[in-house]
């Protein structure tokens, strides 16, 4: 047989059906779903008369409008209480396993699907929000849907997919000191733009991608959209097996090692061909802040505020002045002296134990700077859990930070959690959108090391100078 | 089901920005309805809402407009189908760029709305054409693959024969799945499920 990309493999794999000068039809292993983007699919179902056509691939959680405040409380939005009312409804008519709030099993769909051990490597799985991509840190095909295709995989388990280009993208040697995933992802985009992956599925590949542990590769396959691409992949390997094992809804024992053992046969052959190749070199990444309104306008930390009269061509030039005017940023100016009004340490793309643990790191011992408004989301309850039994809360709180339950927040504002017009934020989520965190709302993506030390300080800082002392 | 889409005639609305996000389109507080319909309210609600606001859409002479054309990469971002159930209830059938995010294209399928990709220098030409004439209009031909205006410019676009026919035909793509109702239940008593319940 010919060489054959990871892609390959998977796409291979899940084709049910195929004719001439038609998408394939292809197989969903796992159906991922959340309260804002499902209501109508589950109304045309009623509205047809069809089921759920396998509702054990099928999972739902409730994360984008959860207030992440006391539980106990009602939810006072009554716009978001009848979307999650009719999650539940929906799961209950349908047959869908929901994890709802006070469950443990709650939190970030893209969070819970890897660490309950629903998402496994090989599989195809689909969910209707665009961060779906960070499934294929697991060697998985995962990517992102609408609502009407929210609809056509809960009625068939199936979708119409036109076949997707391979793009690899290689990183070779190592990150520096204080250079994170987010900083590698951000450092990629910023240099492929944000939409030199479209029609792309990417394959991550290379020395430093293989030195990345599962939750530093879900970062990096999270935001893998904001390249363009619809899905981003890591072959799995001894860590992914390692990290899956004992998790709440795999099998154990020889079971459990039959899986493995077929989850390794995905991986891209010697001699296979991408229709794109991009190498980096790990170190040439420095930690990132984006200074605009997406996440291709990005720059070292130790660079400035570019001048839009250094853009090539008049549509960027345009661009890039609105960005600025935007973002009320002169050009010119250091990113260090840039300040801070909050800081929001969440999201499916950084709030992981990991993520949290580092951050600790960086604000044990110092104290939130008094200009600033500082907040942790976990990105689920188990995350919370094991955070807590760690003590990071105690580490979070005695610094000034808030300590939140579960959910998307601030990452797109859906719930109370938003900036106010002209605060500027210091973000570990992935969007830097015009009102993407609150209507006026300044958003710089950073990674959690970054955040956490822009808390302290109340601007930018180089967290490299505090990583080595 | 979307209703086929037929050869139109409409007025042409500029939005001269690349990268248009769907968060731009229709942002978060518009994705808390439960019903796909009445979303128009929301599209660029918060260009449309700025103080003085001179947003494309604010003025009168694009009140009509069933043609948005804009640059490259429109509708990155979020899956929101909600962006694209806004723009068909303000009344669009089409939209012209030099490229489009693969999530928003499927979507704009799946509702009935065309999009049309044309290359930087014919995208150029109909903003400049737009500043010229006060009611700028192309005419869309699907089966013919073409934009015509009302001056003689003209140009072709490709898309692919599948969506092409649904669009054409307004096909109602789960039924034509489940027309493969066989193959997909062999496929899934060769792979069971993976899960411990």
């Amino acid at each position: 047989m010919a060489a054959q990309t990871l892609f390959e493999k998977i796409w291979n794999s899940h084709v049910v059906h195929e004719a001439p000068g038609e998408p394939a039809l292809l197989y969903i292993d796992l159906h991922l779903i959340h309260e804002v983007t499902s209501p109508q699919a589950f109304e045309g179902l009623a509205l047809a008369g069809r089921k759920v056509r396998r509702p054990e691939r099928t999972f739902a959680t409730l994360d984008h409008n959860v207030p992440t405040t006391d539980r106990s409380l009602p939810i006072t939005d009554p716009d978001s209480k009848t979307q999650i009312d009719m999650m539940r409804k929906n799961c209950r008519d349908f047959g869908v396993r929901l994890f709802d709030l006070g469950e443990v099993e709650q939190g970030i769909v893209h969070v819970i699907g890897p660490e309950l051990g629903l998402s496994q490597p090989g599989m195809t799985i689909v969910c209707g929000d665009s961060h779906t991509a960070t499934h294929g840190a697991l060697g998985a095909l995962a990517f992102g849907i609408g609502t009407s295709e929210v609809e056509h995989v809960l009625a068939t388990q199936c979708l119409w997919q036109a076949r997707p280009k391979t793009m690899e993208i290689r990183v070779d040697g190592k990150l520096g000191l204080g250079v994170t995933a987010k900083d590698l992802i951000l450092g990629i985009i910023g240099r492929i733009t944000t939409d030199g992956g479209t029609g792309h599925v990417i394959e991550y590949r290379g020395t430093a991608i293989e030195a990345l542990s599962m939750e530093e590769r879900m970062t990096v396959c999270n935001m893998s959209i904001e390249g363009g691409a619809r899905a981003g992949m890591i072959a799995a390997d001894r860590k992914t097996v390692d990290y899956l094992r004992g998790r709440r809804y795999l099998p154990t024992g020889a079971d459990f090692d039959r899986l493995a053992a077929q989850w390794l046969t995905f991986h891209t052959d010697e001699d296979a061909k991408f229709d794109r190749s991009i190498h980096f070199d790990a170190a040439a990444f420095a930690p990132q802040v984006t200074w605009g309104t997406n996440p291709g306008m990005v720059t070292a930390v130790t660079g400035k505020v570019p001048d839009p009269s250094s853009f090539a061509d008049a549509t960027s030039r345009r661009a890039a002045e609105l960005a600025l005017e935007y973002m009320g940023l002169v050009p010119g100016t250091p990113i260090a002296d840039v300040k801070v009004d909050r800081v929001f340490i969440g999201s499916c793309t950084n709030a992981r134990v990991s993520d949290l643990q580092a951050a600790a790191a960086i604000v044990k011992g110092r104290r939130v700077a008094s200009s600033v408004h500082a907040m942790v989301v976990p990105g689920s309850q188990l995350v919370k859990n094991e955070a807590e039994k760690l003590g990071l809360d105690r580490v979070f709180r005695e610094a000034g930070f808030e300590w939140r339950e579960a959910g998307c927040s601030m990452c797109l504002g859906m719930n109370p959690d938003i900036l106010k017009p002209g605060e500027r934020c210091a973000s570990t989520s992935n969007r830097n959108f015009e009102g993407r965190q609150g209507k006026g709302g300044r958003t710089h993506l950073v990674s959690p090391i970054m955040a956490a030390a822009a808390a302290v300080a109340g601007h930018f800082v180089d967290v490299r100078d505090w990583a080595s002392n | 089901m979307i209703k086929p889409l037929k050869n139109f005639t409409g007025l042409v609305a500029p939005l001269d920005r690349p990268n248009v996000d769907t968060d731009q389109i229709i942002p978060k507080q518009f994705l808390k309805a439960v019903v796909r319909s009445g979303l128009a309210k929301g599209l660029f609600f918060d260009w449309r809402n700025q103080p003085d606001s001179q947003f494309v859409l604010n003025q009168p002479r694009f009140e009509k407009a069933t043609i948005m054309v804009a640059r490259a990469n429109f509708g990155c971002g979020s899956s929101r189908e909600h962006a694209v159930w806004a723009l068909a209830d303000f009344g669009f059938k089409a939209v012209i760029a030099p490229s489009f995010a693969d999530i928003f294209k499927n979507n704009c399928l799946k509702n009935g709305i065309l999009t049309i990709i044309l290359k930087p220098a014919e995208t150029d030409a109909i903003f400049e054409a737009i500043k010229q004439h006060q009611d700028y209009r192309l005419a869309v031909d699907l089966p013919a693959q073409k934009v015509t205006d009302d001056f003689g410019w003209s140009a072709h676009f490709d898309i692919d024969p599948f969506p092409k026919r649904c669009l054409l035909e307004g096909l109602d793509d789960i039924a034509l799945t489940l027309m493969q109702d066989a193959k997909i239940a062999a496929h899934e008593s060769a792979h069971p499920v993976p899960y411990k319940f």
